[in-house]
């Protein structure tokens, strides 16, 4: 009994660590051509580094057919758009202070940031 | 005579007011030009080519661009079709240098764009629908099975070889019916996020693991509880593709208003040049083409008339019922249907710059904004997964620990009816289909509301300020009184005015040129024209010396006025400004000149009155014109005599005495109220939208649209907190309950199927719901 409960708060600690400590890599939009793939559920790199001060061109590709994931939202540029299926669509973006923006569908089951320094 | 000078004032800064900068530069920004990444031709529309001799000049510039294959211009459409693995801007620069402009054709129309949606939703929907199936129809014989038999332990290697065949099926029913779930669930595991599918695919995944380790070991868990659990995965799985693909149905219907708009769109246009007709796709047309519309045909694109007269109906886009008489130098819009006559006109707006296209992103931006209401959702569901696994894997382990045999079953079912019920999806859904339908219903009614904000402070306004001049009132004056000294026709007064003040600019003085032309009267010669500030004009006519204006000029020149005084100040107090009339040093007449109240507007203020609004009057007029025009409106409270830059003042004044203030305005010099109010109304003039400055735009010059817009908004509020109501008693409320709180009182424990219907069908009640404002009526006067 001891070690199934030693064992479950061990996962409680991964799910925390895993879902909020953990920072994954940010993918860098550099000169050459960055598409962010929305699919399965989410966008894929979902995490990207910006340059700040200058404008900038995010690619997104829709390859799935849910429903929430056709609106593209980024609430702080008031920014939304729909994505087609399976067309490569251009987002721009405005030259942006440092700081972290988060984009998401509708429902926010799908999330991503864009980390602007 | 103050009279006068701030009518005057007043008047030309509302002319200044109904005109837009045509490219509008937030409309541009926010669009986004879609490119398609393959290779094939490329097609640019060419600005500014008005001779053969450019095609040369164009393609040879076009094939110097590295990357270029081939380059050919279709003249007669002003487009070329270029091939080559080139970038499209890269081009377009090419052929500016050489003297002329580019724009990138549009991939595809707004209609195409529609339509492949639709396709692509009906292709998921069956998808969805046909995994439902499969799914349910392993689910419900087991759900009948366990219900009726009771029992569904394993215990005899018979039952054992049998519940491997029936978890195997399960397992099928997962692949088949489940496998975006997993997929999904996987993919944003390896991104450090977690979304539905996750609950989903950890839900039903435990229930087959444990399920399966029951078949395969029954041993290693107590005999009490050898229990499989492969109809609540089936059954899960079966309810929640069921619940999306009606979502998905509903989801349709929710933007009904936005199809409606695109539908109003043309899809060709017959356009003239080389003085041939051409049919072309609206996509093609040209600023500065010269198109032909016949009557009963749709305007392809917005445009100022050259030739010939017609009337147009323009209630489609301003919720206005009559059709407009248009003629040569007025302006029509794309959308809008003409008529009776042909035209032919200049396009002086194509492509995303019309005023429908502008109006069209305008909602659908606003229909994907969120209102404050939403913003404590989308944090709660922004970490809402992870702390529901958490959630999930302490029950268990309370279960595990505390609770009566068979723990083990209690803490498989309790994790995954927690993971289930929980999922978030209802809360997501819950602002935006509210705000979908909120909006679209919005502009149905003409009413174009910039974002989610303004929809959702526009439901709380309880002061609203009213411009009285363009607001209130026409915005235009008429002539409404002719008093005639002596035995001279009224006609014959009328027509020296007329002619005495064809000169001037003046809007008193328009008023009266436009009302003699109104009778048919044609003005004569003028000369030794001479305006007197502040006082009036003398002119002399056919030999005779003409004085026009105030009482002071009257007086002034020593003209013996009379009982004229006295009715000139009961035409004041009706709220007309009175200007005599003086021939030959002799007073002729009084011409009462007044901005007439729109016909609407008293029955739409009372709507706002009954709906508890404070209502206030704002204008630069003097008192008594202002008290007079209020009293007629209905309005108690006023303020005269404000200078232009004083109205925002006047709105902080309001919010001070704790009121949620609304403004109207319709001219440039009510800007700053508009920005400094909670919510500022701009009245749109027919087609032409003031998307700069306001947060709510009405289409159309009527009141109603205001009172219209409040009642959207508070309907939609409404239907958001019912939704929110409602996705929260689902995802929230539900967890206790799946996770066992119910069951140390009333023996009571949530089953895993029910959590799974549950979840499907949250969505489907928050999407239906926000449909049922499709229905909303904003009620007329
Ligand atoms: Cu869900």
């Amino acid at each position: 009994m001891l070690l199934i409960n030693i064992a479950g708060i061990i996962l409680i600690a991964l799910i925390v660590w895993w879902f909020w400590l953990y920072k994954p890599i940010e993918a860098e939009l550099g000169e050459n051509d960055l598409v962010i793939t929305v699919e399965n559920g989410t966008y894929s790199p979902s995490r990207i580094k910006v340059p700040a001060g200058e404008p900038v061109e995010l690619k997104f590709i829709r390859k799935d057919e849910s429903p929430c994931s056709e609106t593209l939202l980024i609430p702080e540029l008031q920014i939304s758009d729909t994505l087609p299926l399976n067309k490569l669509k251009s987002i721009q973006i405005p030259a942006l202070k440092s700081g972290e923006y988060a984009f998401h569908c509708q429902m926010q089951m799908y999330r991503g940031q864009l980390t602007v320094n | 005579m103050s009279t006068m000078k701030t009518e005057s004032g007043d008047v030309s800064c509302h002319e200044g007011g109904t005109t837009t900068t045509p490219h509008d530069h937030h409309a541009h920004k926010a669009h986004h030009h879609s490119s398609e990444n393959n290779p094939g031709p490329q097609e640019l529309i060419i600005e500014g080519a008005g001779c053969a001799s450019c095609v040369g000049k164009i393609e040879s510039a076009l094939k110097a661009v590295p990357g270029v294959e081939n380059a050919e211009m279709n003249f007669a459409q002003r487009t070329v079709s270029v091939t080559g693995n080139v970038d499209a801007a890269d081009l377009v620069k090419a052929v500016e240098k050489s003297g002329y402009n580019a724009k990138i054709a549009a991939a595809e129309s707004e209609d195409d764009a529609l339509a492949e949606k639709e396709q692509a939703d009906w292709a998921y929907y069956k998808r969805l629908m046909r995994e439902m199936t499969i799914a349910l129809s392993l689910g419900v014989p087991l759900m009948i099975y366990s219900v009726v038999v009771g029992e569904m332990t394993v215990s005899t290697t018979g039952e054992r070889i049998a519940w491997l065949a029936v978890g195997l099926l399960t397992l099928g029913v997962m692949v088949f019916s489940g496998k975006h779930f997993f997929v999904g669930a996987w993919q944003s595991f390896k991104n450090h996020s977690a979304n539905m599918d996750t609950l989903i695919a950890l839900g039903t995944g435990t229930a087959w693991v444990y399920s399966m380790v029951v078949v395969f070991v029954p041993y290693a868990v107590p005999e009490m509880a050898r229990h499989v659990y492969f109809e609540a995965t089936a059954m899960i799985i079966g309810l929640i593709d069921l619940g999306l693909a009606l979502e998905l149905k509903a989801r349709g219907r929710t933007s009904e208003a936005i199809k409606r708009l695109i539908g109003l769109q043309a899809k060709t246009a017959r356009v003239i040049r080389d003085e041939k007709e051409l049919d072309v796709a609206i996509e093609q047309v040209l600023m500065d083409d010269v198109v032909r519309v016949r009557p009963g045909e749709k305007i392809p694109v917005d445009g100022e008339v050259i030739e010939g007269h017609t009337a147009i109906d323009e209630s489609m886009l301003t919720g206005e019922p009559m059709p407009v008489e248009k003629t040569v130098g007025d302006t029509v819009a794309a959308g809008t249907i003409n008529k009776t006559g042909s035209i032919l006109f200049k396009a002086t707006r194509v492509g995303k710059d019309t005023a429908l296209a502008q109006i069209i992103n305008m909602v659908k931006r606003a229909q994907n904004s969120k209102p404050p209401i939403g913003r404590l959702a989308d944090v709660i569901s922004a970490y809402f997964v992870p702390v529901v696994m958490i959630i999930a894997v302490t029950s268990a382990l309370v279960w595990l620990n505390f609770g009566p045999d068979p723990a083990v079953a209690f803490a498989i079912v309790s994790a995954t009816t927690v993971l289930i019920i929980a999922c978030p999806c209802a809360l997501g859904l819950a602002t935006p289909m509210s705000v979908m339908v909120g909006v679209g219903k919005a502009a149905e009614a003409g009413v174009l509301i910039r974002n989610g904000e303004a929809l959702q402070t526009a439901s709380k306004i309880s002061a609203m300020i009213l411009d009285k001049t363009g607001t209130i009132t026409l915005g235009a004056p008429k002539v409404t009184d002719i008093l005639v000294a002596g035995e001279q026709h009224e006609d014959t007064i009328l027509k020296l005015a007329a002619t005495l003040e064809s000169g001037s600019e003046h809007p008193l003085a328009l008023a009266i040129v436009e009302s003699a032309q109104e009778k048919g009267i044609e003005t004569g010669k003028v000369s030794n024209f001479n305006a007197i500030a502040g006082h009036g004009v003398q002119a002399e006519v056919d030999g005779k010396t003409l004085l026009f204006g105030n009482e002071k000029l009257m007086r002034e020149r020593n003209i013996e006025l009379g009982d004229f005084v006295e009715k000139a100040q009961g035409l004041a107090a009706e709220a007309k400004t009175p200007m005599y009339f003086a021939v030959d040093n002799q007073l002729s007449a009084i011409i009462a000149v007044a901005d007439p109240i729109k016909e609407d507007s008293i029955a739409a203020i009372k709507r706002l009155q009954h709906n508890g609004i404070r209502v206030v009057m704002l204008t630069g007029d003097n008192r008594a014109t202002a008290k007079a025009v209020a009293e007629k409106a209905g309005i108690k409270e006023f303020f005269a005599e404000v200078l232009p830059e004083e109205k925002s003042k006047k709105v902080q004044e309001l919010q001070m005495e704790g009121e949620v203030v609304g403004m109207t305005g319709d001219g440039i010099n009510d800007a700053p109220a508009l920005a400094i109010a909670n919510v500022g109304f701009a009245i749109g003039t027919g087609t032409d939208v003031a998307i700069e400055s306001a947060d709510i735009t009405l289409m159309r010059g009527s009141l109603h649209g205001l009172a219209d817009a409040i009642a959207v908004s508070k309907a939609t509020l409404r239907n958001i907190k019912q939704n929110l109501f409602g996705a929260f008693i689902y995802n929230v409320a539900g967890v206790p309950f799946a996770a066992g709180v119910l069951y140390p009182f009333f023996g009571l424990l949530l089953s895993p199927v029910i959590a799974g219907a549950a979840m499907a069908f949250s969505s489907l009640t928050v999407v239906t719901n926000a449909n049922r404002l499709r229905f909303f009526k904003a009620q007329e006067h």
